[in-house]
């Protein structure tokens, strides 16, 4: 029983730090700033899940378990939030998504 | 578990090195707080995880007080960017 | 793994340094210091020194980033191209620098048990602070009773820092003018969130007060992190509405409150028959005396942080709200 809950958290925290890592890439090499937010965002939420259950799994029942669902449901609730605020100011603040950088071509080659 | 525990701090330190360098480099200021940001979430699963390694769970209450601050910081950050004028 | 670990974070933390030596846009360098502070708490976190770490990460990465931003919003963030040559203080720091390195080879290895450092109050404290206080979190009992005496300067410090700053900024007043509306108007998911987040932290301000003499916290940590509670308030919904929940002419009494009732105990206990701030002599039980001097002052302390950390912001935005009116 034990051995299988180790075997399920090992497997948990390495899903989680793959998709980490896969963010990480992906906030380097994609091409638009908006690309980038969805990187980092999606691959934030799903590796505090599969890394703070993998942990949720290996602690005994009592205060701790508490503090980490908390931590779970504070970064679930406040990172998506703060990656669509800082989206939000960007387009705000004037940031064309790809689609409409292509169109912006189309139209100035239009005219010619 | 230890060995394991020991590997994801490794890597998620090199999460951490990634963010830091975006937040170094950044093509435009969104960019940077998008690495600050980063930063700070990969920094809360730090901390629970180094607790787990080295048995200490009450690190755990530390892990919160990073993910409380770093969502103020970064509220703080856009609130205050309404009032500078952008440079690049 | 431990060493492994610090070695890394210490690099991170000497590029981030460097990074800010070269960047001109100071937004960036205050985003940049935020994350410098998180780096140095990881790496108290890393030497065992939790309390440190915790207030490190508040007050450090938190209020301090937070109340840059705000000095930022009343300068501008172009740093200015220095007028002197800047060969001289390069050398001077290259001297004190290559001085201090000099003197670390003096020092004695890290963590060895036959260091000065261990042979003085360090094995007093560990050995009879059980028995004396009896707080699981010696840290608690070294900085409330042993030191008890210096934390009531700390608190006095913070107490004159905010005399210092109001007098530089001015007290904002309180329902003078309809202020124009103000907050983040346009974000409505972050308006819903932060509503929904507010009252969590500050159940967490009084887990962090109330729970420090069993694990890290206590008064500095659980003022700073409420009135993080109530900066996250003004800064989604806007200045005029936090003052509305609490004022700053209250908050000054807050402050004041908080250093009293600090030095009452000291009083009392001197009333009692003791010395100051001597808590044996609070109740029968010297034991049971202790407790209750560690709880009372370290609700002063508390009071008195987040009264005070609060009325800075209070000044630093309204400073910035009204040079963006005018």
């Amino acid at each position: 029983m034990l051995l299988l809950l180790d075997i399920i958290s090992g497997i948990l925290l390495v899903t989680g730090v793959f998709f980490g890592l896969s963010g990480a890439v992906g906030v380097f090499k994609l091409p638009n700033f908006f690309t980038r937010v969805h990187a980092a965002s999606v691959t934030d939420s799903i590796a505090v899940i599969l890394i703070v259950s993998g942990l949720v799994l290996q602690t005994p029942l009592g205060i701790n378990i508490a503090k980490l669902l908390f931590i779970l449901v504070f970064l679930l609730i406040t990172s998506p939030t703060a990656s669509h605020a800082l989206a939000k100011s960007a387009r705000h603040g004037g940031l064309l998504t790809m689609s409409e950088l292509e169109k912006g071509d189309q139209e100035e080659k239009a005219p010619k | 578990m230890t060995a394991l525990y020991a590997v994801v701090c490794i890597a998620i330190l090199l999460v951490m090195a990634i963010a830091l360098a975006r937040a170094f480099y950044a093509p435009t200021v969104y960019d940077r707080i998008l690495g600050v940001n980063m930063f700070g979430t990969k920094t809360v699963l730090f901390i629970a995880v180094v607790g787990y390694l080295m048995g200490r769970p009450d690190f755990l209450d530390i892990a919160i007080v990073y993910a409380l601050i770093n969502f103020i910081g970064m509220v703080a950050v856009l609130r205050f960017f309404e009032y500078t004028a952008p440079v690049d | 793994m431990s060493d492994f670990i610090d070695l890394v974070l210490l690099a991170m933390l000497a590029l981030t340094g460097l990074r800010i030596i070269f960047l001109k846009d100071l937004f960036a360098v205050v985003m940049l210091f935020g994350i410098y502070s998180f780096l140095t708490a990881l790496i108290f976190i890393n030497l065992d020194a939790v309390d440190v770490a915790f207030t490190e990460a508040a007050v450090g990465a938190g209020i301090s980033s937070v109340l840059m931003l705000g000095t930022l919003a009343l300068t501008g963030r172009e740093e200015k191209e220095s007028s002197h040559s800047s060969i001289l203080p390069l050398i001077v720091v290259f001297i004190t620098g290559a001085a201090l390195i000099y003197g670390t080879l003096d020092m004695e290895p890290f963590g060895n048990p036959d260091n000065p450092i261990h042979k003085h109050v360090a094995p007093r404290y560990i050995e009879d602070s059980p028995k004396e206080i009896g707080l699981p979190n010696m840290v608690t009992s070294v900085l409330a009773s042993y030191r008890g005496f210096d934390t009531l300067g700390e608190v006095v410090v913070v107490f004159a820092a905010l005399i210092a700053v109001l007098s530089l900024l001015g007290v904002p007043k309180e329902g003078q003018e309809k202020a124009p509306a103000s907050g983040l108007k346009s974000h409505q998911v972050l308006r819903v969130v932060a509503k929904l987040i507010i009252s969590p932290i500050i159940l967490f301000a009084l887990y962090v007060q109330f729970h420090g003499d069993f694990g890290p916290g206590g008064g500095f940590q659980a003022g700073v992190i409420a009135a993080a509670a109530l900066i996250l308030y003004a800064l989604v919904f806007g200045l005029p509405n936090a003052v509305a929940v609490i004022g700053p002419r209250f908050l000054k009494f807050m402050a004041a409150a908080g250093v009293l009732l600090y030095a009452s105990v000291g009083f009392f206990s001197m009333y009692k028959g003791g010395n100051f701030l001597d808590y044996n002599k609070l109740a029968a039980d010297p034991v049971a005396g202790q407790h209750y001097g560690i709880l009372i002052i370290e609700l002063g302390v508390g009071i008195t942080v987040f009264a005070v950390m609060l009325n800075i912001y209070y000044a630093f935005g309204n400073q910035v709200e009204r040079s963006n009116i005018q």
